[in-house]
């Protein structure tokens, strides 16, 4: 296939005014001994053929039919018909970064509400445009927080993630920064022992909000704890938990970080995503990306700009805050329009029936024998459970058409046993039954 | 133009939320009212109609490349086709989740082992990795894998060179790994200064980041002789494949002596740029280097693909998950859609048009470079300067006749700059109604250059106040004013 719109008499006019006979000549400063080199590509398909077997390729991931009690970081909600209508409206995917913005205030105006719609999620003072991941937010945040503070430490508790932790693992050797890790998977974060380490010396402490492991704890404390020794404390945190959850500002928080999948973002197999981060007006110059501010126009009318350009890696180079450039616009977009369609009382819905889902779920295995509470909670949409043999239980779900969740073997060794599991406003009585009846059977 | 909480209505709502499947437990019991927020966040309250009508809305005030022609140089904003749209829409590649078990998504992972190969053939590189997700991650990982192959040595070695014409992710990248950043000069033709080159590149040396063709959309002719100098003091050469666009399927980095590189399948492979991104970045690197790709790594034995999540000597995870695989889709189906004389035939006409255009635009604008161009060009805007026009008020009134603006004020070893980039899918009528365009604004600046500076005269909004908004922040809205 080719995507090009000229005819050979273009070509031969377009040459003769740059006055060259072959195209090949334009080519000059390519040395001889690298220029068209064999090329072991297979032939070019046509648009049906291409069809045709991605639609093979498709139809050979049969995840896709499965009932979804898989969370842990990547969560199956249902999405209005009308987000992905809207945003696959040419003029918003087809274009790049607001550059110009009096030629795109559509995505500008977008981006601000956003911003807005992030602060109202997580109660801090300002938002930036999009990061890549939850993941890779969080190591921004650690940055900001080094800006900040540095003591060229950090920790972080080990109830987060172990696919964050591993990816800050990454980029802090990279960054010669030691991150460590403190307290335990399960329960909350004990002020106590976080002492010595603070005293020690550390720019940020990270917790999460629900925690890996589904539970939500109040990290007020922490945040006074951490202030006490000059540290900041990160608040990973699931944006629909924040419909009803304390807010990270209100415990505290300097930095709230996150993805924001949940906010209408397909899985497509974990990526493209949203990589969200809020923080307080004291920080707001040590942000990383992209950020979008009101201002006026020559007439004086409002519109909006990208701002605060002089922390960027187009201004600061080596000095720059991140070296973002190309974030997840798009994503942010869908978000925005998922947010606007669920409104100030349908988040809150959403959110309860996903409480209520993951409780009836968690109530009904906890009372099959064998099986015991991994996590006291309260939890929000996910849940560990300890089973006799998680693995064995994953495998006969997954033989009755169920992802019933991770076997956190995974993750930690002395969670061996357990399995994670998460039950969101998409699956119904049926599917909930369904689930207990197959393990009903091996308990 | 309102914002949906000025809009917003109490009371008003869509119907997204399916009623509870279980019987209902009071709140407090699931949530201790402790835990609980005080207030609701203040999202909008819309029906759904009324939210429709808000977004196309906003669609009508953005620009994008189906709108039309956007010749922003170093982005290669080409036809992005349709077909990659209904692909990736595919309930296949959808709705999987990202650790299901490797048995039920054997299809999206022989895609993406696919596009590896086909990456690898086409930069002349060993191995790929998919994870990044854009071109300035890709640039991290390339320092990280770079970092980690010296650290291997026991080398510490702690500079990174970057050319003056360098991108600002270049050394931004470099950076967080430690890096210290040092310029390297570049000559009165647009290339590598290699004598400056020589000065500073030592044992202390990790690599040299170089995009080509440049920033300049100028071809590096010397690259050989730059691999040489880089490689005989041990340090490694890194390429921005940015511009890969200029030489597609004509010339492979490998082959230029390139240990690592970085692609934009934004740029390259035709993804949307989504008003910003998501694009993604993958990574390439020479044999010596495969072992340090980030992970997970995706594995083939036989007919079977699976995910491998550990490796020693890997720099480890960049993500949570896996890459921007919705965006990898369709750069696969970009890859399959063109065999190799295609290849070949984008950067073709893509370095056609760009020469093209440049001769329409020569007489009326200086130019920096008197030398072929690959698939951009810089133009300089210091004529129109001296007569009272800066480079900002031509890209300003380009917006008045429907054509985005090319970059302006980079790269910045060009004085007034704007590099110009028309891509190959643009037609001779499009790339000579732009010049007739920007001849005319160069005529309107001899004769009222005030008419010029009050641009845009036809956009939804006059020029807006960039310094302002800096100044005075305001980066949400408040009930309050706002
Ligand atoms: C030359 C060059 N290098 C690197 C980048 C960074 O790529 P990305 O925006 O995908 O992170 C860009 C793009 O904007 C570029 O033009």
């Amino acid at each position: 296939m080719s995507y090009q719109s000229h005819g050979p008499d273009d070509r031969a006019a377009m040459l003769a005014r740059i006055g060259v006979d072959r195209l090949d000549d334009l080519f000059a400063d390519l040395p001889a001994s690298l220029r068209n080199p064999p090329l072991e590509v297979p032939p070019g398909l046509t648009e049906p053929e291409l069809l045709r077997l991605a639609g093979r390729l498709a139809a050979r991931n049969s995840a896709a039919d499965l009932i979804c009690f898989l969370g842990a970081g990547a969560y199956d909600h249902y999405i209005p018909a009308a987000v992905g209508e809207l945003a696959g409206r040419a003029e918003f995917y087809t274009g790049y970064t607001p550059y110009q913005p009096e030629m795109t205030q559509g995505m500008l105006q977008a981006i601000y509400e956003y911003q807005t719609m992030i602060c109202e999620l997580t109660g801090l003072d300002v938002s930036n445009a999009s990061l890549y991941d939850g993941a890779s937010a969080v190591w921004e945040a650690l940055l900001m927080s080094e800006r900040h503070v540095h003591q060229g430490r950090f920790l972080v508790s080990r109830s987060v993630s172990p696919l964050v932790r591993a990816t800050l693992r990454a980029y802090a050797s990279a960054a010669d920064f030691p991150v460590a890790e403190v307290g335990d998977p399960l329960g909350a974060l004990d002020p106590a022992r976080l002492e010595a380490e603070l005293a020690a010396g550390a720019s940020a402490l990270v917790v999460a909000l629900p925690t890996a492991y589904g539970e939500l704890h109040d990290a007020t404390a922490l945040a006074e704890l951490c202030h006490r020794h000059r540290a900041l404390l990160v608040v990973i945190a699931n944006p629909l938990a924040l419909a009803l959850v304390k807010t990270p500002a209100e415990m505290g928080a300097d930095i709230c970080v996150g993805d924001g999948q949940p906010l209408g973002i397909p899985l497509q197999f974990g990526g493209p995503f949203l990589g969200f981060l809020a923080t307080t007006n004291a920080l707001v110059r040590k942000m990383p990306g992209r950020i979008v501010g009101a201002t006026v126009d020559a007439d004086g009318q409002r519109g909006f700009v990208l701002t605060l350009q002089a922390r960027e890696q187009h201004i600061r180079r080596e000095k720059a805050t991140s070296n973002v450039c190309t974030n997840q616009a798009l994503m942010a977009l869908r978000a925005t329009i998922y947010l606007t369609l669920l409104g100030r009382q349908g988040l809150r819905e959403l959110a309860t029936v996903n409480l209520q889902h993951a409780g009836w779920l968690r109530r009904r295995l906890l009372a099959l024998p064998g099986v015991s509470a991994l996590g006291e909670g309260p939890h929000f949409h996910e849940f560990a459970i300890r089973v006799p043999d998680a693995r064995g239980w994953h495998q006969a779900a997954l033989q009755a058409g169920y992802l019933a969740g991770l076997p956190l073997a995974e993750w930690e060794p002395e969670l061996a046993d357990g399995l994670l599991l998460c039950a969101t406003e998409q699956r119904t009585r049926a599917e909930l039954e369904g689930l207990v009846a197959v393990w009903e059977e091996l308990a | 133009m309102k914002l949906s909480f000025e809009k917003s209505v109490a009371g008003r709502r869509g119907n997204f939320v399916p009623p509870l499947a279980v019987p209902a437990v009071p709140l407090d019991e699931l949530l201790p009212a402790a835990l609980q927020r005080a207030t609701p966040a203040a999202l909008p309250e819309l029906a759904e109609p009324e939210v429709v009508r808000h977004f196309v809305a906003l669609s009508r005030r953005n620009f994008g490349v189906d709108v039309g022609f956007y010749p922003l140089g170093s982005c290669t904003m080409k036809f992005n086709p349709k077909i990659n749209e209904r692909v990736a829409a595919l309930p296949g590649f959808l709705d999987v989740h990202p650790l299901a078990p490797a048995e039920t998504v054997q299809g999206v992972l022989q895609l993406l082992h696919e596009t590896e190969r086909l990456l690898s053939t086409i930069c002349g590189m060993a191995a790929f990795s998919l994870v990044p997700a854009a071109g300035a991650h890709g640039e991290l990982a390339g320092m990280m894998v770079i970092q980690a192959h010296h650290r291997a040595q026991g080398a510490g070695r702690r500079k990174v060179l970057v050319p003056d014409g360098a991108h600002g992710t270049n050394p931004a990248s470099a950076a967080l790994c430690g890096f210290e950043v040092v310029e390297v000069a570049s000559n009165p033709a647009g290339g590598v200064d290699l004598d400056d080159l020589r000065r500073k590149v030592d044992t202390a040396t990790a690599a040299l980041m170089l995009t080509n063709p440049n920033t300049l959309g100028l071809f590096e002719d010397r690259i050989l002789e730059v691999a040489s100098i880089v490689h005989e003091a041990g340090a490694l050469l890194y390429y921005d494949g940015a511009n890969l666009n200029g030489i597609l399927g004509r010339a492979r980095p490998g082959d230029m002596g390139f240990d690592v590189v970085h692609v934009n399948v934004h740029k390259t492979f035709s993804t949307p740029h989504g008003g910003g991104g998501p694009g993604a970045g993958p990574v390439g690197v020479a044999a010596h280097l495969v072992d340090h790709l980030p992970l997970p790594r995706i594995v083939r034995d036989g007919d079977v693909f699976r995910l491998e999540g550990t490796a020693p000597r890997s720099i480890g995870k960049l993500l949570a998950f896996h890459g921007n695989i919705g965006v990898l889709v369709r750069a696969w189906c970009y890859l399959r859609a063109h065999g190799p004389e295609q290849l070949r035939a984008i950067s073709g006409d893509a370095v056609l048009n760009a020469n093209y255009l440049r001769e329409l635009l020569r007489g009326a604008f200086e130019v920096p470079y008197e030398r072929r161009v690959m698939h951009e060009f810089a133009l300089s805007g210091r004529r129109q300067k001296a007569a009272g026009s800066s480079t900002l008020d031509i890209a300003k009134r380009l917006i008045d006749f429907g054509f985005h603006p090319p970059t302006i004020y980079w790269p910045l070893v060009v004085e007034e700059c704007m590099l110009i980039e028309p891509v190959e899918t643009e037609t001779k009528e499009t790339l000579d109604a732009f010049a007739a365009a920007m001849l005319q604004i160069a005529e309107e600046i001899r004769v009222n250059p005030e008419f010029v500076h009050a641009a845009p005269h036809t956009a939804p909004v006059k020029r807006l106040d960039e310094v302002r908004a800096a100044r005075q922040l305001d980066l949400r809205w408040r009930a309050t004013g706002g």
